[in-house]
């Protein structure tokens, strides 16, 4: 898909991210904003998925798992977007009854989820299984997974990472999203992750950097992510990005990491992204 | 009914040959372990299916997402560490990928309880029963002995959903036949009787023979139901057999607060309230010792039973 495209549709998933936490006054936007345009580009471009068809087993599809539950709207945006559940019920979002949890989860049975996520840590050891059996079924599909760099002070994750490694788990490409920021403040003070790309590489793993905001960057990281596995190596994209990427009185902040804009900064932030595909 | 003793075993050697059988019989069986492949007895399995097994190293929490991975494509994963290990170290990694996720996984828990032994009570986990069964869409089984732990391993395989199977280290008396067969859900009723009804689960039920023998000696009609499944709860079985006896003494090697005694309770509180004793241990951690010495000091032996059924006897009475 052209570069241009892509990007109209990262403008509508903006719309609908601020729009659904506004609606509810709550929901994390800054998160999901910075990774709109890498999950549009995965999601419309990259991977091999049918979103008509979706089976919890995904056989003969390429799978993503989204590790930081917390960043569902861009989630539940680019999946409604990509046809996997009615655009409309995007109006759902966080309220009783929805499929739209506020964490995703797989007891309302909403296509394109496969696993709840929420509780942090967790996703890449779920993902390294199911790559696996990947391998163990000669299903031979790439397994995404999306982090964010918070989320690396899990335990879990660095045993999911030697894990890996040490089993040669080469057809799973995971992404970190980096835009080093917390609940609390700048990951680098809350409790900073090192040398990161050091860090993956010790744990032998094939480490690759990308521009979140860059379609053409990450679509070129992401072809050479996919050319390397099979190497015995699990691959690994620390991609820069910004959080609350779209709206400028978001960007730059840790604060919009968990807060939803009032009708006014709504309107502001509303004013800031193009309409593309109408409003759901 | 007598009950016969056939041989003796302990009851995870029990699970490592229902493992062996199903890496035989179904394809889709995985096998995940933590750095304790032999405490397990999953050796058999791993030599016949090396493809299928996975050595996960000293990372439990790894392995419940890995299996729930794993589920992903079809798979039945089993994963096996100790009880406590399985459970409390993992209790998030059960709750959000397993459980709410409701997925397929078999968390295979050996060395539950006391009996562990001289480990000590870092290792001797008594709450394991009240954690797994407080979690929505998990199934809890803690078979009684050799025979009925390989025939629960083979059952959760074919059950569709998140179980957790309890079983333990020490050698005890083999009573369930070779060939019995094994519903989930569904108690046994070893022995049938009038006066007073004991249920119990995993190593207690060979307590509770040897405590009803002792009754019967007495002139005491026990009924004696090995209640395997402790969620979903047999609740006609109880009501079946409290219509009857009129008083229960629930028996568990677990903690009082949380276990099968509690699920019993919640039963005869709602439909037929009756006197219950419980022999379980009372809000204590444990200690190092021999598996018998342990469940005396903690008051989880045939004597223990045998005081709690003449106790819920004189309250029917009173």
């Amino acid at each position: 898909m052209e570069t241009t495209e892509l990007q109209k549709i990262a403008s509508q998933v903006r719309r609908d991210i601020v729009r659904m936490v506004s609606a509810v006054n709550s929901g994390h936007p800054g998160g999901s904003l910075g990774c709109t345009d890498f999950l549009t580009l995965l999601y419309f471009d990259v991977m091999k998925h049918d979103a008509k068809n979706f089976t919890m087993d995904g056989t003969g599809q390429d799978l993503f798992f989204l590790s930081n539950g917390h960043i569902s709207p861009v989630w539940y945006s680019v999946l409604a977007r990509s046809g996997y559940f009615p655009v409309s019920e995007l109006s759902t979002f966080r309220k009783l009854s929805s499929r739209l949890q506020g964490h995703p989860s797989t007891d309302k049975k909403l296509p394109g989820v496969r696993m709840a996520s929420g509780s942090l840590g967790q996703g890449l050891s779920v993902a390294v299984g199911a790559a696996q059996v990947k391998k163990l079924n000669n299903d031979a599909s790439y397994v995404y997974c999306l982090h964010g760099d918070g989320e690396l002070q899990e335990g879990q994750i660095w045993e999911a990472a030697m894990y890996a490694a040490a089993n040669k788990v080469d057809n799973l490409i995971a992404t970190i999203d980096f835009n080093g920021r917390q609940i609390d403040g700048d990951v680098e003070n809350v409790l900073s992750l090192g040398n990161l790309h050091q860090k993956w590489q010790a744990f032998g793993w094939i480490v690759l950097e990308m521009d979140g905001h860059n379609m053409t960057d990450m679509k070129n990281t992401l072809l050479k992510a996919q050319s390397l596995s099979g190497e015995g190596k699990p691959v690994v994209i620390i991609m820069k990005t910004e959080m609350g990427q779209g709206v400028d009185y978001m960007m730059g902040s840790h604060k919009w990491h968990g807060v939803a804009p009032n009708a006014e900064q709504l309107a502001d932030a509303l004013n800031q992204l193009e309409e593309t595909l109408g409003d759901y | 009914m007598e009950v016969e003793i056939l041989g003796n075993k302990d009851t995870r050697s029990g699970f490592g040959e229902g493992l062996a059988e199903l890496g035989r019989t179904n394809e889709n069986v995985v096998a995940l372990c933590a750095d304790l492949t032999g405490s397990l007895k999953m050796d058999a399995f791993q030599k016949e299916n090396p493809e299928r097994f996975f050595q996960v190293g000293i990372a439990e929490a790894n392995m419940m997402g890995l299996a729930a991975g794993m589920t992903i494509g079809g798979k039945i994963p089993f994963t096996g560490t100790f009880a406590n290990f399985s459970t409390g170290r993992v209790y998030d990694q059960i709750r959000q990928s397993i459980a709410y996720s409701q997925k397929n996984v078999k968390i295979c828990a050996s060395h539950a309880g006391l009996t562990l032994g001289e480990d000590g009570a870092t290792h001797q986990i008594l709450e394991d029963i009240g954690m797994m069964k407080m979690l929505p869409n998990m199934t809890v089984v803690v078979p009684a002995d050799f025979n009925q732990t390989k025939q629960a391993t083979i059952a959760i395989a074919a059950h569709q959903g998140p179980v957790y199977l309890r079983f333990g280290r020490p050698v005890m008396p083999i009573f369930v036949k070779p060939d019995a067969k094994f519903t989930i859900g569904k108690a046994d009723v070893l022995q049938e009787g009038t006066d007073v009804t004991i249920i119990a689960c995993g190593h207690m039920v060979w307590k509770s023979i040897e405590a009803a023998k002792a009754l019967k000696e007495k002139g005491i009609s026990v009924e004696l139901i090995n209640m395997h499944t402790i969620k979903p709860l047999d609740e006609e079985a109880v009501l079946k057999s409290l219509t009857k006896t009129g008083c229960v003494v629930t028996a568990e090697e677990h903690m009082m607060h949380g276990g099968l005694g509690d699920s019993v309770a919640q039963v005869l509180a709602r439909k037929f309230p009756a006197p219950q004793e419980f022999v379980a241990v009372n809000d204590t951690f444990g200690e190092s010792g021999t598996p018998m010495e342990l469940m005396t000091k903690y008051g989880i032996d045939t004597q223990n039973v045998v005081d709690a059924a003449l106790k819920a006897l004189s309250r029917k009475k009173a």
